[in-house]
Parts: C-alpha cells; sequence; structure tokens
C-alpha cells in the first residue's frame, strides 16, 4: 500500500511536479480544497451576490431590476425604523459584552480561591451558558411573567407596592429583560473558563515581586492580574460584541422586538424585510450596512487595543 | 493540559501576609474573608441555578397551578405525565430525531473537514497559505446577515428549502473557521518527527493524517465534536428560514412554534406546564453530553482562548 504523495504518481507529470516542494504545496492545497471551495461558495460568492443585490429591487418573483442608491437614499431617510434598531442594538451589546466581561472575570477568581466544591461552583455557573437560547428565552419568559412570575412576586414582596415591570410586555423594560437574560447566559460561559485558565497561568512570582513592593490586593489585581488577562479580555470582548450585535433568536422568541418596537434589533429588521415582505434588494443592502458598521467598529477595537492589551510572550 | 489546571488547589502564598496586627486577629480576618467568599459563591449559584429550578418545578405543576397567586414553589402532586403530554400535542418525538439527524450528521461533516483543512494549515508550506488563514480567521468576523439572503436564494433555486441540506451540506466544506483554528493549533503542538519517521516508512499525507495525527488528536477532535454538535442542536436561524414544514422542524423551532401556540390554544387550559417540560426536554441532552465531555471540553474551549 504505497501510494505516493496525493498528487497522484499514476499520470506521467511534467517535472516541475516532481519537486518536493511543489508536490508539498499540491497536497496541502488538496487538503484546503474543501475549505476553499466552501469560502466560495458560502462566503465570498453570496457576499458579492448580496452586494449586487443591495442596489436592486428584487421580490423573488420577478427578475432582480437595477435601482442604482435607491435602497440606500431609502434606508437612511424614510426607513422609520432603521436608526432605531441600529442604535438599540449598540446600546445592547455594548451593555451586555462590558458587564459579562466583568462578571466572568469576577466568576472566575473566586473560583481560583481554592474553595471547597469549586467543581459544582463551575458547574453551576456554567450551565446556563449549556441552555439553548429558545429553550431560555422560553422559560425566562414565564419567569419574567408580570401577572404570576417569581420575579415580580419577590419584587412585590419587597417594595411592598403593586408596581412591579412588565418585562418583556413592557416596552420600558423589555430590553432589561432581555439583558439579564443574555448576562445569565454569558457570565459562566467560555469565557470565564478562559479567564480562569489565564488566572491560573499567571506566574506566581508576579504577585510576589508585587508584594515584596507592598502592593495590596488592588494593586496586585490592577498591576498584575489584569494585565496578563488583556489578551483574554480582547479576543472576548470582540467576538463577543459581533455576537451581541447580531442578538436575533433571543429576541425573537422572548419579545418578538416588541413591545412598541423597544426590542426590534437590526438582525430582526433584517429578516423581517428579507423574509415576511420579501424585499431581498432592501434587506441586502441593510445587511451590508450592517457589515459596513461591524467591520468598521471592530477595525477600530483593533486599533484601539494596541494602547491596552499586552502580550506577554510574544512569539510565534 | 488545562483540564488539571482548572481545578482548585493552588494556595494563595501571598494573601498572609498583614505587615501589622495580631496573629488571632488576622487569621479571624482571614477566617471572615473565606465565609464571604463562600456566601458569595453559594448565592451566585442559587441565582444561576434559579431558573432551571424553577423551569423543572414549573413542568411539573399542574397547567392552573401556575398561574396561582402568590407562585408556589413545590407542585402539589408532581405532574410526570405532563413529559409524555407534550409527545401527544405536538410532534415532540419527530422534532427530536431531526435535531439529533442535522446535528450528528453536520457535526461528523464539520469535524472531519475542519481537521483535513487543518493538517493543511498546519503542516504544509504553499504559496499564500498565510493569507488564506488571516482570511479564515476573519471570516469568523462576518456576520451571517451578508451571506444568509443569498443562500436562501441559492437553496430555493437548487430546491434545497425545506430540506435538511441546507444545514448539513455546507458543514462538510471545512465546518467553521473556529473548528479549523481549534484542529491546527491541536496539529502544531504535536512534533513533526512523527510525520518525518512516517514519510521515511512510506506513509503519505493522507496515511500520516489518518494514522499518526488523527489517533494523537482523539482528545480535540472530541471536543470539536460535543462544540458543534452543541452548536447545531441549538441553532435557531438557518433552520428557521430554511424549513417549513412543521414535520421537519428541528427542536429549537419546534418549541418556539409550541410556544407561539400554548398561550392561544382552542382548548381551555394554558400550556405553559408543557412548554417548561418541553424546555427541560430540549436541554437536557445538552447537560448530560456536557457532564459527559466535561473534561475534553473546558479544555478545548481554553485552549482555544488563550491562544487566540
Amino acid at each position: 500500500m504505497r501510494t505516493e504523495a496525493a498528487a497522484g504518481s499514476r499520470i506521467p507529470l511534467p517535472r516541475w511536479t516532481t519537486n518536493l516542494r511543489t508536490k508539498e504545496a499540491i497536497a496541502g492545497y488538496i487538503f484546503l480544497s474543501p475549505w476553499l471551495l466552501g469560502i466560495i461558495l458560502f462566503i465570498v460568492g453570496p457576499m458579492m451576490t448580496s452586494g449586487f443585490l443591495s442596489f436592486t429591487r428584487y421580490d423573488i418573483v420577478n427578475p432582480p431590476e437595477f435601482v442604482g442608491l435607491k435602497n440606500f437614499i431609502e434606508i437612511f431617510s424614510k426607513d422609520r425604523l432603521f436608526w432605531p434598531s441600529l442604535l438599540l442594538t449598540f446600546r445592547y451589546a455594548l451593555i451586555v459584552v462590558p458587564l459579562s466581561l466583568i462578571g466572568a472575570l469576577a466568576a472566575a477568581m473566586l473560583l481560583n480561591q481554592a474553595l471547597l466544591g469549586t467543581t459544582w461552583f463551575r458547574t453551576f455557573f456554567f450551565l446556563p451558558h449549556l441552555t439553548p437560547i429558545v429553550a431560555a428565552a422560553v422559560l425566562w419568559g414565564w419567569i419574567f411573567n408580570a401577572d404570576v412570575g417569581p420575579i415580580n412576586h419577590w419584587i412585590r414582596t419587597i417594595t411592598g407596592s403593586d408596581n412591579a415591570p412588565g418585562w418583556f410586555r413592557d416596552p420600558d423594560w423589555a430590553m432589561t429583560g432581555l439583558i439579564i437574560m443574555a448576562m445569565w447566559g454569558a457570565i459562566g460561559g467560555n469565557t470565564m473558563l478562559i479567564f480562569l485558565a489565564g488566572l491560573q497561568g499567571v506566574p506566581q512570582e508576579l504577585y510576589d515581586a508585587a508584594v515584596v513592593d507592598g502592593a495590596g490586593i488592588w494593586a496586585k489585581f490592577r498591576n498584575v492580574t489584569l494585565p496578563m488577562l488583556t489578551p483574554t479580555i480582547f479576543f472576548n470582548m470582540v467576538l463577543g460584541i459581533i455576537g451581541a450585535l447580531r442578538v436575533f433568536a433571543a429576541a425573537y422568541v422572548a419579545t418578538q422586538g416588541g413591545p412598541a418596537y423597544s426590542t426590534w434589533f437590526y438582525a430582526l429588521h433584517i429578516y423581517t424585510r428579507a423574509f415576511q415582505y420579501f424585499e431581498m434588494g432592501y434587506a441586502s443592502a441593510l445587511a451590508w450596512i450592517f457589515f459596513f458598521v461591524l467591520f468598521v467598529f471592530t477595525y477600530v477595537q483593533f486599533r484601539q487595543s494596541r494602547r491596552w492589551v499586552y502580550y506577554a510572550g510574544e512569539v510565534d | 493540559m488545562a483540564g488539571e489546571a482548572i481545578a482548585p488547589g493552588r494556595k494563595q502564598t501571598g494573601s498572609g501576609i498583614h505587615p501589622a496586627g495580631l496573629f488571632q486577629s488576622a487569621s479571624f480576618q482571614r477566617a471572615i474573608g473565606r465565609g464571604i467568599l463562600y456566601l458569595i459563591a453559594v448565592s451566585s449559584s442559587a441565582v444561576f441555578m434559579f431558573p432551571f429550578v424553577w423551569t423543572v418545578l414549573s413542568s411539573l405543576k399542574r397547567g392552573g397551578e401556575l398561574f396561582r397567586f402568590p407562585p408556589t414553589w413545590l407542585p402539589e402532586v408532581p405532574q410526570f405525565q405532563n413529559y409524555p403530554k407534550v409527545f401527544e400535542i405536538v410532534s415532540w418525538a419527530t422534532w427530536t430525531w431531526n435535531s439529533t439527524f442535522v446535528a450528528i450528521v453536520s457535526t461528523f461533516g464539520a469535524v472531519l473537514t475542519a481537521a483535513l483543512v487543518g493538517y493543511s494549515f498546519a503542516r504544509f508550506r504553499y504559496p499564500a497559505r498565510d493569507v488564506l488563514f488571516i482570511i479564515t480567521l476573519s471570516t469568523m468576523m462576518l456576520p451571517v446577515e451578508v451571506t444568509l439572503i443569498p443562500l436562501y436564494l441559492m437553496f430555493a433555486k437548487i430546491g434545497w428549502l425545506d430540506s435538511y441540506r441546507p444545514l448539513i451540506i455546507p458543514s462538510f466544506f471545512g465546518g467553521s473557521a473556529f473548528l479549523i483554528f481549534l484542529m491546527r493549533q491541536f496539529f502544531m503542538s504535536i512534533p513533526i518527527d512523527l510525520d518525518e519517521a512516517a514519510r521515511i516508512d512510506g506513509a503519505n499525507y493522507l496515511r500520516i493524517f489518518w494514522q499518526i495525527l488523527m489517533p494523537l488528536s482523539i482528545p480535540v477532535t472530541a471536543t470539536a465534536a460535543v462544540l458543534t454538535f452543541m452548536a447545531q442542536w441549538n441553532e435557531f436561524l438557518q433552520p428557521f428560514i430554511f424549513l417549513n414544514t412543521k414535520s421537519k422542524y428541528t427542536l429549537a423551532i419546534g418549541i418556539r412554534y409550541f410556544q407561539a401556540v400554548a398561550g392561544f390554544a382552542d382548548d381551555t387550559e394554558p400550556k405553559y406546564h408543557l412548554l417548561m417540560a418541553a424546555s427541560v426536554m430540549m436541554t437536557a441532552p445538552i447537560i448530560i453530553i456536557f457532564f459527559l465531555a466535561q473534561r475534553y471540553l473546558v479544555q478545548g474551549i481554553v485552549m482555544s482562548g488563550i491562544k487566540g
């Protein structure tokens, strides 16, 4: 069973293929090919298509009709839900991500205190993260039930008044409800586990040195722990914000974007225009604007990161 | 490596040093400090677990008991028959099977092809490799919204809508950037001498992959498989857009459908207790898998995060 390198040796090949490096390159591309094909078929191709569609009016039934910048002009000038949905999506992400990062770090530090039963605490913190988002939305919908839900019962008991938030039924509170739900799933999740490993990877000498220099608990945290964790914080922040900006399932199941459009996230806006109104051109324009905004936002984060992210062993 | 490191156990050697104060009061303070930490740990565990507990308890109540005021903790008589009832009211068994099928097949495809692609990135030198790798990583930041509409149109054109093909077949093209990254990082940690020794013995590239690298990568492969399975099981947007027929639903969209009808059913009694039972049944397999694969899983998550 001695078949030669994946390039295949049965067919007489031109001389250059016998070169080892070339063979290696060919084999490398062969192993890469599923992904290369996947990128073309499922990422680059579709992106170009939706870029094209964004300049058309397309309702699926009739062929796409080129309309120039009309979709974009309409989005910026006439679409009453565009700015609100974009802003509230950002507001959501900029609340959920920092808070859950802080929560995850706090939880990781708690788990790093060598308490008895840490494995159990870790599991308890982690389980919400495993809950399917749809199931979480269903069960939180019940917990936040305005009339007979446990949360409102406690709020009424503690405050002694009958006024309790309507949560998912209340335009002023629906967003808060979704934020609480998201934090429940995010704090004890992957980020916490990564922080925990990061904390355990901080060399003890650094702490010892800090103590010799007279550092207290806060100074040790501020000057040793935090700088050592910045790469992780950055990584999770970038991916976390992108994930949070794309929020769809939680909102769709828990609130359907309501009440009164108070949780009408951007992804929901795209979905509605594309798959309920079948305005594929318009929705593609919305999607491209979103992509552009995300790109700029991520780029800025990378630029900023040079100022605060510290890579300990900058090798590789 | 990390699986052990995660466990507690390192003594905080520095914390005992207090410049002033009697020994007694210092140790007393430390005991208080520990006590507070335990209190925080226990109470936050309670906060995190409360929604689960409430859901499980609600799922065992009679329909009307859920609407009692003030709410009660325990069901009067545990109604275990609520669980089988879910299967009668909606096609729960079918949906469970659909979810299982889609998740298993796409996990298989994703992990296998991600391993091949990761192997390529880790072990071969060819033009544009590093550029392609950076492109791969940057696709993690791409919002699916940009590609979803054209994909929908494409699948509509080739008649794939309302089938599992859009959910499964794309997985066979490398899975995802995250999986490829995970596999590549792992392969890179295996000494290349092993490959070279096998090459001298006449093994070809595929054989090196399959008989040298893969057997050494069982933990990371298990991690990748578990993470992919979970993601597929939980996936909402794609099945929601690509599937129409109720009997083809996966659990994620099935449970949403159930939720939408639970409040407004024609018969008198609302079905929220059954909806809670359904949530429990959708979550349970994931939690069971987590417990079975905990070690691998934690290790994989940590590995992907730290190197990133």
